[in-house]
């Protein structure tokens, strides 16, 4: 009778591996989501210094990219442009960070997609570590507060952007 | 074509390594720094000081983001190498490893720890080698009880001269 | 025209495999000679079949035939010729036709030993052609390796750079003929539960068998830990990766079974403990094929996706609870009334070698899928790595090697105060000074301490056994060098086991020197400036930059002195590969008995002025390439058969 027990304890284990088809193991939920964004300063591709303090009040959207990220990152590159386009009068601000990139690649990928927004590199991976970045590409809404409201890890599309900004704006500073 | 392309990027590699533009208008991070300064000083033979220690000793607990399964410590990649300079920095501001180790949670979650937390439901794995060891130990000490059990039959007599042989024999068997 | 005749063969495999694993058991279980013959010989044509698919394979690779999918991923024009081979099981589609082909080879060579059989054979050529079957279908299915691709491109994609190395040709070939060697005992006991004759008949038969794949699987790890020693650039040889883990499960309950099957063949006992462990050795087999190509638990070597994962997650649930149905089914044949004389016995020994290894495959098992689990039941994703393997897992190994200590003297049934004495003083009291020894030289870590004086305990009860056969062989007056040769080849298995047993402590020698004593730093360096590490003085000389057919590369030059010897040169490099988008570290070394000398080169600057180096003196790193030869010699001795010897 309980010699059943041995082939019947193999479906949990079955079960256990099953879920794993559901759930995707590079995706990790951020901690910081709800929490206070991070304070940084870089100085972008362009010589001037952007600083997430004087943005604040502004809806900001923070992305990080890379020119190796194909093709995630060159798939949002143009919607983030186009979405920035048409919020930039609105209190809305996008800043991208180029991370583990060589500059010259960057500018080059900046240039290829005629990018407005601010974008920098961070040479020592600091802010990459304060957002907890670890691939790209990665993309935080920040509320008018300074808070952390959403971490998108993978592309950007209009209709996301558009639809997390308008919450967004639509909230008090 | 790839050619060309190869060359370029052999030039671009030589040239623009994986070297960042420094933010402020500072001396470039590879030549300058603490890192080259505590390089230039290591004694001959002697363990590395303290602090690279500790270092050390708080990125093996930490997981390379961008690699698969490698410690912050060991990891090659550029990344690892940039928290290992985030880790040095925070201890040498004097932070306690323990909170440097709970900053990259913070930022991170859970994930970031290679083995988990003693607490909660992540004592079951910490468990497991325990209580299977005493399982096992458990149905042998059973099983070696049943096993050994005195026989009611009545032994015969052996010649001790061939019981010797026997033993030997069998002992001296694969 | 060539691709279709490829997936052609692999289509009509199917069906013969399929008809002949059917035939094989209507056969038997019909008692009808024809049909089992019937099956043989579709065995042979899927034999052929399968490897004219390879050939078939090879020949596009050979021939840069892009319009293949699978070439397409895997090579360039660039590539050369020897990568080109080695491309056909670079990925995933090339390795299940390995194994599938590797599958046909161990068919066969069943076929050819025990043809003609009639109790156990036809049962185990009707399972082996099933899952041969089963091996095939997936390459029709979700797994093409004939996929034609359009537009055909005018250039391939390119071997993953970290494959082009020796290690490719040797790897996965070792670990594969482990992993499919244990078929053959699963398919026999699979046999054994059908027919009811759960005597010593399967295990006899399969004992060679075990140890071919015992030692191959074994084999296939040491390369892996060599080839990520020397071609991942981070100096460690071991990760403790979900798929380093999914090879060293079954390698642990395949020694458990070696040892067990030991006490079935003196004692005709703990034959359902033995065939559990063959079905959970071969389960586990799958189970590591599953965790490689189904991208459940994120890991260095997951080469898959798609629906792959579910093919192999049902045969591994069919091939489970059919095993262990039949196992529950068969029971009251299996277990019988043991008996033992005394608790102090070889038996108990190597019941408590199984109890160890078993907890260890346990341990690794549950620390690889507990962050399924942490996620399915909290939610939270956690991490479970080498600190944590490394931890639990050395009270358990050390525990095996005291075992290893024991076990091969103490006597079978019942030691006596007389036989403990006598076998065991004189190692114990090695081991006992060889722990004062290490205490007093300095040796810090304890565990270290603790291992040594545990192996060199081990290995002072080899080397009583060895010395006592000698002696007496010298007393009947024979010379020494025959004593010796005479003694290990008449009983082969049984000195075969114990040089497999040093080539194992040589490998604990090894592990416990790199942890303890390894040291390493890491340093940014200008031109001529040097770092100094255990004595060494590394010297930055400067960087060159130079062309491969495959790839850029930046090889930065170190001058490597110490005291007033003479200066070595290392180049450890950084190599650009077109497909990848990080660079390889291409690493430098040099191996010598006590100590390695790596060197990795880091970031550098724009104009070859200054780099970063991380510097590894690693220590006794090579005796565990050393314990993999002798370990090596010792399988070769053990295999060799009975009857071929004085």
């Amino acid at each position: 009778m309980w010699r059943w027990l041995i082939p019947l304890s193999v479906v949990p284990v079955l079960g256990l591996l099953a879920y794993g088809f559901r759930v995707n193991p590079h995706d990790i939920p951020s901690p910081l989501v709800g929490r206070p964004a991070a304070p940084f300063v870089l100085r972008t591709f362009d010589g001037t210094d952007v600083s997430l303090a004087s943005l604040r009040g502004r809806v900001v959207v923070l992305n990080f990219w890379a020119s190796w990220c194909y093709p995630a990152c060159y798939e949002e590159a143009p919607a983030l442009e186009r979405s920035w386009r048409a919020y930039r009068d609105r209190e809305v601000s996008v800043v991208g960070v180029a991370i583990q990139d060589q500059p010259d690649a960057a500018r080059k990928f900046i240039a290829d997609f005629s990018l407005s927004f601010p974008n920098a590199p961070d040479p020592d991976g600091k802010v990459s570590v304060e957002y907890g970045v670890y691939g790209v590409p990665e993309t935080f809404f920040i509320d008018r507060a300074g808070r952390i409201r959403l971490k998108q890890t993978g592309a950007v599309s209009d209709d996301l952007f558009r639809g997390e900004v308008e919450t967004l704006l639509g909230e008090p500073a | 074509m790839r050619r060309a392309g190869l060359l370029a990027l052999t030039v671009a590699g030589l040239v623009g390594g994986r070297s960042v533009e420094a933010r402020a208008p500072a001396a470039p991070r590879l030549a300058a720094g603490p890192v080259a300064a505590a390089a230039a000083t290591v004694p001959a033979n002697a363990a590395p000081t303290i602090d690279e220690e500790t270092v050390r000793r708080v990125a093996a607990q930490l997981r390379c983001v961008v690699c698969q399964n490698l410690s912050v410590l060991d990891s090659p990649s550029e990344m690892a190498a940039q928290m290992r300079a985030i880790i040095r920095e925070r201890l040498a501001a004097g932070e306690a490893p323990e909170q440097v180790v709970q900053y990259f949670v913070d930022k991170y979650g859970e994930w970031i720890l290679l083995a988990p937390r003693e607490h909660g439901f992540n004592l079951l794995v910490w468990a497991a080698p325990v209580v299977s060891v005493l399982v096992g130990l458990a149905v042998v000490a059973v099983l070696l009880r049943r096993w050994t059990r005195p026989r009611a039959r009545p032994a015969t007599p052996v010649d001790p001269a061939l019981r010797e042989r026997i033993r030997r024999e069998l002992d001296s068997l694969p | 025209m060539i691709p279709e005749l490829g997936q052609g063969a692999l289509v009509v495999g199917i069906v013969l495999a399929g008809y002949g694993a059917i035939a094989a058991a209507v056969g038997a279980q019909t008692g009808r000679p024809a049909l089992i013959e019937s099956a043989q010989r579709a065995a042979l044509a899927v034999f052929a079949l399968v490897t004219a698919c390879f050939l078939l394979l090879a020949y596009a690779f050979l021939t840069f035939d892009f319009s293949v999918r699978y070439v397409a991923q895997q090579t360039t024009l660039s590539t050369p010729f020897y990568y080109r081979v080695t491309a056909v099981w670079g990925a995933l589609e090339g390795s299940i036709l390995l194994w599938a082909w590797m599958l046909g080879l161990y068919t066969l060579i069943v076929v050819l030993r025990h043809r003609g059989e009639r109790d156990l054979y036809p049962w185990a050529l009707s399972v082996m052609l099933g899952i041969i079957a089963f091996f095939l279908l997936v390459m029709t299915l979700p797994a093409p390796p004939f996929e034609r691709l359009t537009p055909v491109p005018a250039d391939g994609r390119g071997l993953n750079p970290l494959l082009e190395d020796t290690g490719m040709i040797t790897h996965p070939v070792a670990l594969y003929l482990g992993f499919t060697g244990f078929t053959v005992p699963f398919a026999f006991a699979m046999a054994a539960l059908v027919t009811g004759r759960v005597g010593d008949a399967w295990i006899t038969t399969t004992r060679r068998w075990t140890i071919v794949a015992w030692y191959f699987l074994s084999l296939g790890l040491l390369i892996g830990g060599w080839w990520s020693y020397h071609v991942l650039g981070w100096g460690g040889y071991w990760a403790w990766d979900p798929v380093e883990n999914a090879a060293f499960m079954p390698w642990l309950t395949g020694t458990a079974l070696l040892h067990s099957a030991m006490i079935q063949e003196r004692r005709r006992m703990l034959k359902l403990w033995n065939i559990s462990l063959v079905i959970l050795t071969f389960g586990l087999t799958i189970f590591g094929t599953f965790l490689t190509r189904s991208g459940v638990i994120a890991s260095v070597h997951a080469f898959s996706q798609g629906s792959i994962g579910a093919f192999f997650l049902a045969f591994l649930g069919l091939v489970l609870l059919v095993a262990f149905g039949g196992l529950a089914w068969r029971w009251d044949l299996l277990t019988a009334q043991g008996e033992l004389d005394s608790i102090l016995s070889r038996e108990s020994a190597f019941l408590l070698n199984n109890v160890f290894l078993v907890a260890a495959a346990f341990t690794v098992f549950f620390g690889t899928v507990f962050p399924l689990l942490s996620e399915a039941i909290r939610g939270v994703k956690v991490s479970v790595g080498a600190p944590f393997f490394n931890q639990v897992n050395v009270p358990l190994f050390l525990s095996l090697i005291f075992l290893m200590g024991v076990g091969p003297l103490i006597a079978w049934r019942r030691a006596s105060i007389d036989n403990l004495t006598r076998n065991f003083l004189g190692p114990v009291a090695i081991g006992l000074v060889a722990a004062a020894v290490l205490h007093l030289v300095g040796v810090r870590s304890t565990l270290a301490v603790l291992t040594l004086a545990l192996a060199l305990f081990a290995a002072a009860t080899i080397a009583l056994d060895v010395l006592r056969g000698t002696r007496a062989r010298l007393r009947a007056g024979v010379g020494l060098a025959r004593a010796v040769t005479g003694l290990f080849l008449r009983h082969n298995r049984r000195y075969g086991g114990f040089v497999i047993h040093l080539g194992i402590l040589l490998v604990a020698l090894g592990v416990t020197g790199s942890q303890a004593w390894s040291v390493q730093t890491e340093a940014t360096l200008t031109r001529g400036q040097a770092v100094e590490v255990a004595g060494y003085r590394f010297r930055f000389e400067g960087l060159s930059a130079a062309q491969e057919s495959t790839h850029a590369r930046v090889v930065g030059t170190f001058t490597v002195s110490r005291g007033g010897g003479a200066p070595i040169v290392m180049r450890p490099s950084k190599k650009f590969y077109r497909q990848e988008q990080a660079p390889i570290a291409g690493v430098d070394y040099r191996m010598g008995l006590t100590e390695d000398l790596y060197l990795v080169l880091g970031d550098f600057a724009r104009d070859g002025s200054a780099a970063t180096v991380k510097v590894l003196v690693n220590r006794l790193v090579s005796w565990i390439w050393i314990g993999g030869l002798v370990l090596t010699l010792g399988a070769l001795l053990a295999i060799v058969p009975d009857d071929r010897l004085a």
